[in-house]
């Protein structure tokens, strides 16, 4: 998955083949023997705009690293990078092989004659009435129509799909964008509950301020370059840079008590 | 023209399996409409067939891949929105058709004369059809998962846009073999209709696949028997089979969720 050699925008292998296993990097992975991912120099480019720009950060495992930034700073855009979808030069180098499972912001199409069941089979066999459970999902739901589903039971199903092979990294991407507010805690209790039984890396895009607080270790702040990278705590210690990044207006205060959760 | 009633329901059964069973995954991808404008690009490689003395099937398949793969192009390299240009581009080739194919045997390419295949391509037709049922099955999978997210299906490590490509292809290969059943005007219905009648009925996603080509047979064969027994050309009555098919799932499922909201309606709450 090495492009630093390579001219021009690069698929990294192991998507390309259509596999998820990552291939083993040869180098040392730069951030510690413990780093999971180290991303260096990443830059996107669609059409005339830079996407990514020269993006550099490193992720150690079992963390839950929160990616924050304005509309349009490139969350998803970098997501989709690490998942193979978009080409990029720079490095993304995995400490090892890899399984990633992605928990996208919703489904494109759900107007499909398939079961939560078939959905889940889709991916690997397994337990799946297990793996519903791991989500606060009776074994009723694999049955049901995934179109018959509201957005709070897709985005667990999702999670559920998403674990069901025991993934070492999972990607999400703004998962409580589309739930009732009151799901918000039962999918992030679904997700702690999975990360604790299988240490599990989580990547977590939002804009939720909230969930950095009560559920992430680390920031990455993006606005097409990396603006901060650090602990939760050190992020929340600066409030010009917190103000800036979720838009908060001048001495308006923060809606939890900083250090109350964690 | 008039051959081996057997033969024909041979060609038919095994086209409408085929039909019905592809034509599954172009209804969930919403392709329903550039399935049917598709089926149209087959008349200039007929006529062009017919004109130069090659076989005229070989001719359809060629342009319908042809048009296939410039949708694909379209889908994944433009900003350009498929379904206004498939739509005039695909017009376009109906029209050029049309001119190119000498006037005896425009009535046959435009819809079709099941009853006058011979035993070479009746087994061509078969072997086709269970080539693309086979392949079809393999891309099912990755193909359901690209529908519901690109990026999901990426995931899991499909290689969406090769499935994507590798469809296209068996569409082609699909509508240019029902051509012969069913004309270059309605082969679209005999890939679209059987799939919707299938997903109004479908409940999951093997109950679904399986009605499909069930009613694709029924309607291929359905019409083409009584094309035989009427002695009129199979195309229409084929479609219009099809059609009723689907009015009655249709009534069907209706009728099914009524009973299903009376039931939730009775239970003690």
């Amino acid at each position: 998955m090495d492009n630093a050699f390579l001219p021009g925008p690069q698929y990294p292998r192991g998507v390309v083949r259509g596999r998820t296993e990552r291939e083993m990097d040869s180098r040392p992975t730069p951030g510690g023997p413990f780093a999971l991912l180290s991303v260096s120099a990443l830059t996107v480019r669609v059409g005339r705009s830079t996407v990514l720009d020269r993006v550099s950060f490193s992720a150690a495992r079992g963390v839950t690293l929160a990616i924050v930034g304005p509309n349009g700073a490139g969350k998803t855009t970098l997501l989709r990078a690490l998942l193979g979808r978009v080409p990029y030069t720079g490095r993304i180098a995995w400490n090892g092989s890899v399984r990633i499972g992605y928990v996208p912001q919703k489904l494109v199409d759900t107007d499909i004659p398939l079961s939560v069941e078939e959905l889940l089979s889709l991916k690997c066999p397994g337990d799946y009435g297990a793996c519903l459970a791991m989500v606060g999902l009776g074994p009723g739901t694999l049955d049901r129509q995934i179109g018959t589903l509201s957005g709070g039971e897709v985005q667990r199903v999702l999670i559920a799909w998403a674990t069901v092979d025991r993934p070492d990294v999972l990607l999400f991407d703004e998962p409580t964008a589309n739930v009732d507010v009151g799901s918000e805690d039962t999918i992030f209790s679904a997700v702690r509950r999975v990360q604790t039984e299988t240490g599990t890396t989580v990547f977590l895009v939002t804009h939720d301020l909230h969930e950095i607080h009560h559920y992430a270790d680390r920031v990455l702040v993006l606005d097409h370059h990396v603006v901060f990278e650090g602990a939760v705590a050190e992020l929340f210690r600066d409030p010009r840079l917190v103000a800036e990044t979720f838009g908060l207006r001048a001495g308006e205060e923060l809606p939890f008590e900083v250090g109350a959760h964690r | 023209m008039t051959g081996e009633p057997l033969l024909s329901l041979a060609t038919a059964a095994a086209v409408g399996f085929g039909a019905g069973y592809v034509g599954s995954l172009m209804v969930v991808r919403r392709m329903a409409l550039v399935g049917d404008a598709l089926s149209h690009v087959a008349l200039p490689g007929l006529a062009l067939g017919i004109l130069f003395g090659f076989d005229p099937f070989l001719g359809a398949f060629v342009f319908v891949l042809g048009a296939a793969f410039l949708t694909w192009f379209i889908e994944r390299s433009t900003h350009l929105a498929v379904d206004a240009v498939v739509g005039v581009l695909f017009v376009l080739a109906l029209a050029v058709g049309v001119l190119l194919t000498p006037n005896p045997d425009l009535l046959e390419a435009l819809f079709g004369d099941v009853r006058g295949v011979g035993l070479l391509a009746t087994l061509a037709s078969i072997a086709l059809a269970a080539g693309v049922v086979a392949v079809t099955r393999l891309i099912y999978r990755s193909m359901v998962l690209s529908v519901i997210s690109e990026d999901l299906a990426a995931s899991a490590g499909v290689r969406v846009e090769l499935v994507s490509l590798v469809y296209l292809v068996l569409v082609s290969v699909v509508v240019a073999v029902g051509v012969q059943v069913v004309g270059t005007l309605l082969v679209g219905a005999l890939v679209i209709v059987p799939a919707a009648a299938a997903k109004t009925l479908g409940t999951n996603l093997t109950r679904y696949a399986v009605l499909s080509a069930v009613f694709g047979v029924v309607s291929s064969l359905g019409g083409t028997a009584l094309s035989f027994a009427w002695g009129i050309t199979a195309g229409p009555l084929v479609v219009v089979l099809g059609v009723t098919v689907f009015l009655v799932s249709w009534g069907f499922a209706a009728v099914r969720r009524r009973r299903a909201g009376d039931a939730e309606g009775a239970r003690p709450v």
